[in-house]
């Protein structure tokens, strides 16, 4: 099984669209997916115009790139400018504007930011140069946090200790509840994210059927997985029945990775609140290390500028992110917010709502009509 | 129950807001509906000159996209601006007095690092500048090779390039006539830098252009894609992923010769370097001012490619490649072509990917495997791989 191949089998995706269009009928019925990998893989494969019209997919926060409020942003690049600090960090932070430039900007200023595809990458950088300072920017869901928390148990066994972690992991529920609690939103059910729920399993979404009365099946990343799960999510509506269900279940367990929640445990508590790009704060949705960590806490080795910086004026990431507005209602899309010049984060980051559209999709609903798409 | 902070937005404008009111729009039976507008806009948007906005150079104007295309526009255009320049091809096409023809490229190689499976910088610096002088249907002749040294670097180490180039102009037909040297302090040239440029004549009758292309041709590529890119990552150690993949470096002006003489109304040639498939496509359907229509299933990628690119989260369209070309053949020319590039080694996977279109102009669009449709845009920074 390759595996790429078989989940992108086009006589697979004809039947789930047949199913699809059976079970949708007439209703315009509104899907949200959380996960910006999943905002990725539909752009990427074209999957909104493979289906019905009247299944209309919504985006939501699920791209930890751009919930992060730009005074993080410009705490992270205070410390990369800090003299002796070697500043690592994944390929898609490196271009979040913060209110003086990027990562990128400041590399080019003359700052030692290195791109890893991993906190290990990192830690192998410090030990590598003793005498530099090296700091990870650990950001990402609960999907990331447990490799941070790896890392720095490996670092702490390792005695390594020109190494640190500016810490900015956030957790999948509490914006999906702001998200159920904003009164303009209208959904029929959510594709719940895939790789967050390999780590915490399905159980911490069961107060969307139960509180809010909407449906939610966890879904893989290969365009079959998100087709499969709005077929499951159809037949719970036409059923009546409202649950959680596991679509990805090769790689996500109910319980989740128990051994992995219990590595986040001993490494990181809950911060009593956390600032996110467009939502503001909220209350318990972000981690920061234990009092065991602190010799490896960034925020704690260096001094930050810890500015609350207002986005500004014109952006309307805040509703993008909800869901509320589609990227081409948003007044700067497309003029002022570009990929080369972003306001917000929802441009800068390729899973980012605004980004996705504008460099996949805003073709199809215009000439959709005129172009033949190859016929399913 | 978490709490919300305070809306951020109070509607304000953006500093280039030219749309027209809202309003006008709500509840609006016929006409043109917000989104239309906004998408008018970003073609509008993309016709114009792209903008040069960063007061420092950064890495991203070096690969090959938006960001390279806005510097050169914005620094090197505005001032050197002449009507032999402003093409903007592989090469410059130079007429002589005698009413020949004559191609010239230049290129700069300070690839890390210096080798890596498949070849060195020596081979890129050779193959790079015959490729280009190829592009324009010349046959390479002559080649500068022009070496920045570090202080410090190894001459064995200069040897073996420089055996590398000799080694590459013997096979590619070229002598290298002239040249120069200089040495920089240590920290300043990352071992070597070199920079080629070459000339060769045009047979007469080749006439290559975008403005030569018409609907209806075929997009051709001569080979798998990505291997270069892929396999100067994985060289670099940094991944903790290995496979078995080598640069494709190579000179293709044989192969060019081989596709002009099967198929002589070729209408445009590219070699897709950094940037990709993705970048030289865009090129054409911004310069002809047609539409480029691909076809994922075709895309010629080899496994390992096609798995380390899935993991990375990089597409393969992006992914430079040194020993390839895209060209634009018309329909009928389009299967002797193939066939042709086919029975050469350096074409053994040619293969059709796709066709110009009327509509809709100066855009690339790919028939995803999946049998829907996405557009494939000039790159924006560097290929940056997901997160999660």
């Amino acid at each position: 099984m390759k595996f790429v191949d078989e989940y992108r089998d086009p006589a697979a995706a004809r039947v789930a669209i047949a199913e699809i269009t059976a079970l949708g009928g007439d209703d315009h019925l509104k899907f949200m997916e959380v996960c910006g990998g999943h905002t990725h893989t539909i752009y990427k494969h074209g999957i909104e115009n493979v289906l019905p019209e009247s299944i209309e997919l919504v985006h939501g926060p699920g791209c930890p790139v751009c919930v992060i409020p730009m005074g993080r942003v410009d705490d992270g690049i205070a410390i990369a400018e800090t003299p002796g600090v070697i500043f690592t960090s994944f390929g898609d932070m490196m271009r979040v504007p913060g209110s003086n430039g990027n990562l990128l900007e400041a590399k080019a200023r003359g700052a030692d930011v290195r791109m890893v595809y991993s906190p290990l990458d990192a830690l192998r950088i410090a030990r590598d140069n003793p005498d530099r300072q090296v700091v990870f920017f650990a950001i990402g869901f609960e999907t990331t946090a447990p490799s941070t928390a790896v890392t720095l148990l490996k670092a702490r066994e390792a005695g390594i200790m020109n190494f640190s972690v500016f810490g900015n992991h956030v957790l999948i529920v509490p914006p999906l509840r702001a998200i159920l609690d904003s009164p303009d939103l209208r959904l029929n059910g959510f594709i719940g994210p895939g790789h967050v729920s390999t780590v915490i399993g399905n159980r911490p979404y069961r107060f969307v059927p139960a509180e809010y009365g909407l449906p939610l099946v966890t879904a893989g990343f290969e365009p079959l997985d998100i087709l499969q799960a709005i077929v499951m999510l159809l037949r719970q509506l036409r059923e009546g029945r409202c649950e959680v269900e596991n679509q990805y279940a090769r790689a996500v367990r109910d319980e989740g990775n128990l051994k992995a929640l219990a590595i986040l445990r001993e490494v990181f508590e809950v911060r009593p609140h956390f600032e996110w790009r467009g939502l503001g704060f909220i209350s318990q949705s972000a981690l920061k290390l234990t009092e065991a960590f602190a010799p490896w806490d960034a925020e704690l080795r260096f001094s930050v500028p810890g500015v609350r910086v207002a986005d500004p004026k014109a952006c309307q990431c805040g509703e993008v992110l909800k869901g509320v507005i589609k990227p081409w209602d948003c007044k700067v899309f497309g003029t002022a917010c570009t990929p080369e010049t972003p306001i917000g984060t929802c441009m800068v980051s390729s899973e980012g709502a605004c980004a996705a559209y504008y460099n996949y999709g805003r073709f199809t609903k215009t000439t959709a009509a005129r172009i033949p798409v190859r016929s399913a | 129950m978490p709490r919300l902070g305070p809306p951020v937005s109070d509607g304000a404008e953006g500093p280039e807001d030219d749309k027209p009111d809202d309003d006008a729009f709500q509840g609006e039976p016929s006409g043109p509906s917000r989104e239309d507008v906004v998408l008018d806009r970003i073609e509008a948007f993309r016709r114009r000159r792209p903008r040069l906005l960063e007061e420092a150079v950064n890495s991203a104007h070096g690969a090959g996209g938006k960001a390279s295309a806005a510097l050169i526009d914005a620094v090197f255009l505005e001032a050197f601006r002449n009507d032999t320049l402003a093409p903007m091809a592989d090469g410059a096409l130079l007429p002589l007095p005698s009413g020949e023809r004559l191609a010239f490229s230049t290129d700069s190689f300070v690839v890390k690092p210096l080798r890596f499976p498949g070849g060195s910088i020596g081979h890129l610096a050779v193959h790079g500048t015959v490729n280009d002088v190829a592009m324009m249907g010349a046959v390479p002749q002559w080649i500068s090779a022009a070496f920045v040294l570090e202080e410090g670097f190894p001459i064995a180490e200069l040897r073996e390039i420089v055996a590398d180039m000799a080694e590459a102009a013997s096979a590619a037909g070229v002598q290298i006539v002239t040249g120069d040297t200089k040495v920089v302090n240590k920290g300043a040239a990352d071992g070597v830098y070199i920079t080629t440029a070459g000339v060769g004549l045009i047979p007469a009758g080749v006439e290559l252009g975008a403005d030569k292309v018409r609907p209806g041709d075929k997009v051709i590529v001569s080979g798998r894609i990505g291997d270069h890119g892929v396999a100067v990552m994985l060289a670099r150690g940094e991944l903790g992923i290995s496979a078995d993949v080598e640069s494709d470096t190579a000179a293709l002006a044989e192969l060019v010769q081989v596709l002009l003489a099967a198929a002589p109304s070729t209408r445009w040639l590219r070699d897709p370097t950094r940037g990709g498939v993705a970048t030289v496509c865009n090129e054409l359907a911004k310069s002809s001012e047609l539409h480029v229509s691909l076809d994922e299933a075709a895309l010629p990628v080899q496994n390992a490619v096609n798995g380390a690119c899935e993991i990375l989260g990089i597409d393969a369209l992006y992914v430079a490649n040194e020993g390839k070309f895209v060209a634009v053949v018309p329909a009928d020319e389009a299967d002797a072509a193939v066939a042709a590039l086919r029975a050469h080694p350096l074409g053994e996977k040619a293969a059709v990917i796709g066709e110009i279109r009327e509509e809709p102009p100066g855009i690339v669009i790919i028939n995803t495997v999946f049998g829907g449709t996405r557009i494939v845009d000039m790159l924006v920074g560097d290929p940056l791989p997901r997160i999660c």
